[in-house]
């Protein structure tokens, strides 16, 4: 599927309310709920007036008890609701590991088939402002891990709408990895409901010398250092994954052949990570043809701080992604030495 | 309190059924051909039975991995339960999830889980739908003094107070998580006080007797669906004659002492209740149950083993 052009444009955040409005008019079984989601704040405005105009039956505040309502979701799944359940920080769905691993990626499989947990988890990841250690994690590599879940990480304002609006209509459980400063992006969203489909990673930017792949709010950065490259002559195509489970490897590792080099940006650290599982399918792939150079960034290999400098070289950015993409093409070391901070990383004044 | 003349031969099948099923597993397990760990009931049937009788059959029940009593007195396929814990194609999960995950949809015995206290949100859950759904139908969540331990429990027993919602909480408490006592986890013995202290009324019944317990769920799930009034909680005292998983006893290795379960083996409740069934009539109901138990044995050797296709699908809908 192409991206639309220029049509109505929207923020991310305001893509995700959208989408859960149409579904929740359209269909009576979808159920929102997850602490403050009916608070004057609507979760990042994401779920704002949902209670006021589908009732307190349809949105609702819970107690503080992620693991028994990942639960409680699972059994509204298994009555045939749709529930989705909002997490403000991914770090909060580790106390919800035990049903979304145990029951919830499991139960059409030990059950033979009989039973669907058709439950979304929305989760966002936290960065920038002094987050710190556990309000910066993002872990979908723990979830990508296990069969039986679904793990989407939309970049656009128009996947989130579209994979969202799919979530709702299919029958597995999935993950939805939202990144807080992509809450703010804007880009073009139709307004009429469309579902996007799993599995499909997104061509955002052409390009022939280099294969940039970015997770999440990374294919910001991705495209921040395409155009970076560009004034050196080098010309990057970026993919935005969109779909981590499935993973789309197969437009991934053609546009891999056509350029030859293959950089994987990960919005979370890099072991065990999604550029792991793209690079090591890469090398399945490409181990008769011409050489395949690859690379990978992601989180340093530390827990997240919090002061500004220490934050600021715990991520990977645009002038690290485009560094990396130059010593793959050019085979030296080039530096870009002014760090040009994005403006969402600079504006985001939290507190949260 | 029993006026209907079938109630006692009813519950005396049900209990007869599920102590022979179990005793032939245990007879049939050194064969091997029960591949799979089985958690067996036998000494707290009488729970199961109690308070499954009142249900109807759209009422919903969620239970632990000691689920062959619940499974069976909810109404499941007893051929299909059996060919599961062969791993046969024809079981109940078709041979993907054994003894511990027995499901029977089509009577609202709903999958367990071998994790210890994680279908009671299920419950939760599922009541939750039902009210909002408008329907009158009620949920069981049953489950043991370990999952009491557990986080899980108190949210979802709060949560359950919080929305009153129609769910009927059943602790099958005997005594012990696998090799522990319950006064070793618990600071108290009296685990319906941290049920009332979730918004909803808690009562135990002592006697591990069939229709004391019927009794007591019948009141509870006939409130429960006429007046909304919300969530009920009821701790039955039972105890397991054999060991936590497997076929033998475990008195010998010291952990509780023979002399705890004698009173417990005196008050058999399956030997009790059978001394209140009318002789001829019981004469018929083992005839049949045995009749049913080898049926269900002969289903299973002869069914067959899951096509290798069967190990991919399942995973994800389409």
């Amino acid at each position: 599927m192409s991206m639309p052009s220029e049509e109505r444009s929207l923020t991310y955040s305001a893509a995700i309310l959208e989408a859960t409005d149409q579904e929740m008019k359209a269909n009576s079984k979808v159920v929102v709920f997850g602490i403050g989601v009916d608070d004057f704040k609507g979760t990042y405005g994401t779920t704002m007036k949902l209670a006021e105009k589908y009732g307190a039956d349809r949105c609702w505040d819970t107690p503080l008890s992620e693991d028994a309502m990942t639960g409680v979701a699972i059994g509204m799944a298994m009555a045939g609701l749709r529930p989705i359940h909002v997490h403000i920080r991914m770090d909060f769905v580790l106390l919800a590991m035990n049903q979304l691993i145990n029951i919830a990626a499991k139960a059409r499989y030990m059950y033979g088939g009989q039973v669907s947990c058709p439950v979304i988890i929305r989760a966002v990841i936290g960065r920038s402002w002094g987050q710190g250690a556990q309000h910066s994690q993002s872990l979908y590599p723990l979830f990508m891990h296990c069969p039986g879940l679904r793990v989407l990480a939309p970049a656009t304002p128009y996947d989130a709408k579209g994979l969202l609006l799919q979530s709702l209509r299919q029958q597995d459980p999935v993950l939805f990895i939202e990144h807080r400063l992509l809450h703010g992006q804007k880009g073009p969203v139709p307004e009429a409901p469309y579902a996007a489909p799993f599995g499909k990673a997104r061509v955002i930017a052409e390009g022939r010398d280099l294969t940039l792949v970015g997770v999440s709010y990374a294919t910001v950065d991705c495209l921040r250092a395409r155009a970076l490259l560009k004034k050196e002559g080098i010309d990057a195509e970026v993919i935005d994954v969109a779909s981590l489970k499935p993973l789309d490897t197969r437009t991934i590792l053609d546009s891999a052949a056509k350029t030859g080099r293959l950089l994987v940006v990960d919005s979370g650290w890099t072991f065990c990570g999604a550029g792991a599982e793209i690079l090591a399918q890469a090398s399945e792939r490409f181990q008769d043809g011409k050489p395949l150079k690859t690379g990978r960034l992601g989180f340093a290999p530390v827990n997240c701080p919090t002061t500004q400098n220490l934050e600021r070289a715990f991520y990977p950015d645009a002038a690290k992604i485009a560094a990396a993409s130059f010593e793959l093409v050019r085979g030296e070391r080039r530096e870009w030495p002014v760090v040009e901070t994005a403006a969402e990383v600079l504006n985001f004044k939290g507190p949260f | 309190m029993v006026s209907e003349p079938e109630l006692i031969p009813r519950l005396y099948r049900s209990l007869y059924r599920i102590r022979r099923v179990e005793e032939e597993v245990a007879r049939l397990y050194p064969s091997d051909k029960i591949k799979s760990p089985v958690h067996l009931s036998i000494g707290q049937e009488a729970v199961a039975v109690g308070v499954c009788d009142p249900l109807r059959r759209d009422d919903v029940l969620f239970g632990t991995y000691r689920d062959h009593a619940t499974y069976l007195a909810k109404g499941g396929d007893l051929r299909r339960m059996m060919a599961e814990l062969y791993g046969k194609a024809t079981g109940c999960a078709k041979g993907k999830g054994g003894s511990m995950h027995l499901i029977d949809l089509s009577v609202g015995a709903m999958g367990a889980s071998a994790i210890v206290g994680t279908t009671i949100p299920h419950a939760v859950g599922y009541s939750w739908s039902l009210r909002y759904e408008k329907k009158d139908s009620i949920v069981v969540s049953m489950f043991g003094d370990g999952a009491v331990d557990e986080g899980a429990f108190h949210e979802s027993l709060n949560f359950a107070g919080v929305k009153k919602l129609p769910v009927l909480f059943v602790c099958e408490n005997n005594y012990y998580a696998i090799h522990s006592h319950h006064l070793t986890r618990h600071a108290s013995d009296n685990l319906c006080e941290r049920a009332r202290t979730y918004g909803m009324p808690a009562e135990r019944v002592e006697q591990n007797d069939v229709l004391a317990i019927r009794e007591r769920v019948a009141a509870a799930v006939d409130s429960l669906r006429r007046t909304g009034k919300g969530p009920h909680f009821i701790e039955c005292m039972t105890y397991r004659f054999k060991e936590h998983v497997g076929p033998n006893e475990d008195y010998q290795h010291g952990f509780r002492p023979k002399a705890e379960a004698e009173p417990w083996m005196k008050g058999d409740p399956v030997k009790t209740l059978a001394e209140q069934v009318p002789a001829a009539d019981r004469v018929t109901i083992e005839r049949e149950v045995e009749a049913q138990v080898q049926d269900a044995i002969d289903f299973a050797e002869k069914s067959p083993y899951p096509d290798l296709k069967e190990l991919y699908t399942d995973v994800y809908a389409e």
